[in-house]
């Protein structure tokens, strides 16, 4: 193990286990206001009147007349409404918001205010959707000539559902206005972000407004986005009204009206000549929902990632993010890969079974190595560590052994094995980086010899503060008490993009790292010194480009397998998880714990989407699961054996070798779950969740058959 | 007025009996370190310990409590037994978000208060209230179980 990854006490430690830490919801100021949205409750409407009752002294209604700047978000598009103006688009837009100084009257005025709607038929499914919001293409090789020529053509479709971070905070902001500024402050993942949406809203010049991270109960792509609309709304609202404005989402709201996982339905169709897969022509759809929010980003991803880690030389992907009228969907970890790798994964494992050989076998013979094209005609730069990662998994779980000897079972208890290989690719997608982000971070020296860490990215519970400082000290070669990071500030710090992407650390941590270096050379004790670094693309990449979706769309990937076990109780339908076990590369781990701790809980919500996060509309475009008794996310006993390690690969150009971390844990537990579920079950699979209501209508199919 | 004993202390409240113990924690007695994750019982980041027993401070009524003694983090804090859950928790870095740790804390005061030595099933089943979204509870796991054999005789 390199010395940079032995772990240290986390630099947010103390305060939060102490419960000394202030989340934004601890936050108390003078005069403080409370708010409240009022929302349509209708999935596509115009809204024809609104009748509001007489307001008590010190209370507000604030509504798209009181937006001074732009009523849009900015966000990619800038297609959200901050307020919705005639139409609304689905069950949950914001209409107005009431805020005054006790929640109670608030809630009272809310309930009093009368709006007429003018109800039109709403598209809840995304396969009746006309608007198609992004449309993305590519292809290599002559996927036409392969699919002509082929001996058969396999064609199946794969469905996965929403899935809700259930951060265990919820959305928070608090605005509030000062010195003709705007501060803004709450738990959020990219300040800048909320920045730029801010001053658009309030029609302010950037220098103007201020963002403030308090310390982030979870966020996992839930803030990513999200916030600037909240934020934008509850800054119109303290112009409004002159004072600060606190608004917390309950639970509820939290679940029913806040961006998730695109729920997606991708189909394949596999050409296979002399038992040789020769080409895959693969449909992608996403369902966006009302407003388009990150959903070509997200797109982008998932595309890139849909046939898996193999060597497919004809290829065609086409891709779809479509308009519903239903809760915008947005960023969550792993960012439309998990989707599209449950998709090839499950794919390769139906074809092995049809061509009559096993699934890891035929894995196995189509998988990357360095050097190997990637999908949109980059190149696999680097090591692809699979082969020593499977040879591993089979050490560990005996899985080549047990899914052979669980494909005859009989009596009421059936067990079955499945695994999965993947990659996510380490930054953001495409030229982002280069064209869109440029990423600046700073470290300050003062004259007591302390430093202090200057970026936006926000730790969000990852560890960053810790990585950072850790890089930073390490580089100078001074004591990690004596490097100090504080929550991203906009009035202090400068614009490191946005802390998304499995960038933070491999992209932001490089910078500090050249910071540091510099530092160093330069070390003058007892004075005050600042050096500042911008991102540069590596010489070895080839430029993405996003009209031909051609080109290297990440610069290094982190790679995984994971293997899941599961008994299945055939008489309930129930299922227990009896083992998952993930190997991990994530270059060199910059703190082992913290590096355990990403792909545990990573790897833990990975089973939790494909087992029993169950999230649904009914007819009226209501989202019904809306509590966290209602959708289920495992608890403690669900995975008592759950068992990750991390090999090591270093990545030349990341910061002491390290690579992106965050989101892989996420993007390989569905398939690997809902192929053991196949193995135990007998029966070709193709959706996630795959819940006990699943596994009861399979059951009964069998027994009927 | 409701009086109750309060991380030691004898307080009195003007709540009325219908009130959550939680918002009266947070909003009368500014003790910020209960959280509120749900309100419904389900999530666990508002335990408190109420006469020696892990409850949801969100499905507490005041007017139960009149008589009572409740401990929060911040009342827990000052104990030895914290230090030594803390010194664990911080060794296997078991702290993400933190959200879920005041009242993750304060479950595992009392999976180790009842027994002393608990297997890690034992363990699970005592967090299995407390919802984590981040760690995916090994490290939780492990570190009340470094606890209780750092801590031995304390508990
Ligand atoms: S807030 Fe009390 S259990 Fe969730
Ligand atoms: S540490 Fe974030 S919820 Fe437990």
């Amino acid at each position: 193990m390199e010395a940079i990854s032995k772990s240290t006490k986390k630099k947010d430690h103390e305060a939060k286990i102490s419960g000394r830490a202030l989340y934004v919801d601890d936050h108390v100021m003078d005069g403080m206001l409370y708010g409240r949205l009022l929302r349509s409750n209708k999935a596509r409407a115009r809204v024809v009147n609104i009748l509001l009752p007489e307001l008590p002294d010190g209370y507000y209604v604030v509504d798209k007349n009181d937006v001074a700047g732009i009523n849009r978000v900015h966000i990619v598009l800038d297609d959200t409404p901050v307020f919705a103006e005639e139409n609304v688009e689905y069950v949950g837009e914001p209409i107005l918001m009431v805020v005054g100084p006790e929640l109670k009257p608030v809630e009272r005025i809310l309930h009093e205010i009368v709006i007429t709607y003018e109800e039109q038929v709403p598209v809840l499914d995304m396969r009746k959707s006309d608007t198609v919001f992004f449309n993305y293409n590519y292809a290599k090789g002559d996927i036409d000539q392969v699919m002509r020529e082929a001996d058969q053509v396999f064609v199946e479709t794969f469905q996965t559902g929403y899935q809700e971070q259930a951060y265990l905070e919820t959305q928070g902001i608090i605005a509030y206005p000062h010195d003709g500024r705007m501060t803004v402050r709450g738990s959020l993942q990219c300040p800048y972000y909320v920045h730029g949406a801010v001053a658009k809203a309030l029609g302010y010049e950037a220098q103007a407004i201020q963002v403030i991270q308090d310390v982030t109960g979870g966020g996992f792509g839930g803030k990513e986005a999200f916030p600037s609309i909240l934020a934008c709304q509850t800054a119109v609202a303290a112009k409004k009204a002159n004072k600060p404005v606190k608004v917390v989402f309950d639970r509820r709201e939290d679940m029913e009206f806040t961006s998730k996982r695109h729920p997606s339905v991708c189909t394949y169709k596999v050409a296979v000549k002399n038992g040789e897969i020769t080409g895959m022509d693969i449909e992608v759809l996403f369902n966006s929902g009302a407003y388009t929010t990150l959903s070509p980003v997200v797109l982008q991803r998932g595309l890139i990632c849909a046939n898996g880690v193999y060597r497919i030389e004809n290829l065609r992907v086409t891709g779809r993010a479509v308009k519903t009228n239903t809760v915008p969907t947005g960023a969550y970890r792993g960012f439309g890969a998990p989707q599209t790798f449950f998709a090839v994964e499950m794919m390769m494992d139906h074809l092995a079974k049809k061509l009559g050989i096993d699934s890891l076998e035929l894995k196995e013979k189509y998988m990357v190595r360095q050097g190997d094209e990637t999908s949109t005609s980059g190149k696999y730069h680097f090591h692809v560590p699979l082969p020593e990662m499977i040879k591993r998994i089979d050490e560990l779980t005996d899985y080549r052994e047990k899914r052979k000897c669980y494909q005859q079972q009989t009596g009421r208890y059936r067990k079955g094995i499945g695994l999965s290989m993947f990659f996510h690719g380490c930054g953001f997608t495409g030229s982002g980086e280069r064209d869109m982000i440029k990423a600046v971070a700073k470290i300050r020296k003062n004259a007591d010899d302390t430093v202090e860490v200057l970026a936006s990215n926000s730790d969000i519970g990852q560890g960053l503060k810790t990585t950072f400082c850790k890089i930073v000290a390490d580089t100078l070669g001074i004591a990690y008490d004596q490097v100090y990071i504080d929550n991203p500030d906009t009035d202090r710090v400068p614009d490191s993009g946005p802390t998304v992407a499995s960038r933070s650390l491999m992209t932001v941590g490089g910078l500090l790292q050249r910071a540091a270096a510099k530092l160093k050379q330069e070390w003058k004790t007892g004075q005050e010194q600042i050096v500042e670094e911008h991102f540069v693309e590596p010489d070895f990449v080839i430029p993405f480009n996003l009209k031909e979706f051609k080109g290297d769309a990440y610069p290094t990937y982190s790679w995984s397998v994971n293997a899941i076990e599961v008994e299945v109780d055939t008489l309930t339908a129930t299922t227990k998880v009896l083992g998952a076990w993930g190997i991990f590369d994530v270059g060199v781990p910059i703190d082992l714990n913290i590096i355990q701790g990403q792909m545990q809980g990573g790897f833990l919500q990975g089973i939790g989407y494909a087992s029993m996060e169950q999230m649904d509309y009914n007819d009226k475009g209501i989202i019904r699961n809306n509590s966290l008794s209602d959708y289920i996310i495992p608890t403690a006993v669900d995975v008592p054996n759950l068992i990750t390690e991390i090999i090591n690969n270093p990545y030349t150009h990341g910061p002491y070798g390290a690579k992106g971390a965050g989101e892989l844990p996420l993007v390989g537990a569905a398939p690997a779950y809902v192929e053991a579920m196949e193995n135990a079950l007998g029966a070709d699979l193709n959706k996630v969740p795959f819940t006990p209501e699943d596994t009861m209508r399979i059951l009964q199919g069998a027994d009927q058959g | 007025m409701i009086n109750f004993i309060l991380n030691g202390q004898e307080v009195a409240s003007h709540a009325k009996v219908n009130d959550r113990l939680l918002d009266i924690l947070r909003t009368e007695f500014r003790l910020t370190g209960v959280k509120c994750g749900c309100k419904e019982g389900e999530c666990g980041a508002c335990s408190v310990i109420l006469n020696g027993r892990l409850v949801n401070s969100c499905l507490v009524a005041m007017g139960s409590i009149e008589g009572s003694t409740v401990m929060t983090i911040e009342g827990y804090c000052e104990t030895e037994r914290f230090t030594v859950l803390d010194k664990a928790y911080a060794a296997v870095s078991a702290v993400q978000c933190g959200f879920c740790i005041p009242g993750m804390m304060l479950a595992s005061e009392c999976i180790l208060a009842k027994n002393p030595n608990p297997t890690d099933a034992e363990i699970r089943e005592g967090i299995s209230g407390n919802l984590c979204r981040c760690t995916g509870y090994n490290a939780i796991v492990e570190a009340i179980g470094i606890a209780a054999k750092e801590g031995q005789g304390l508990w």
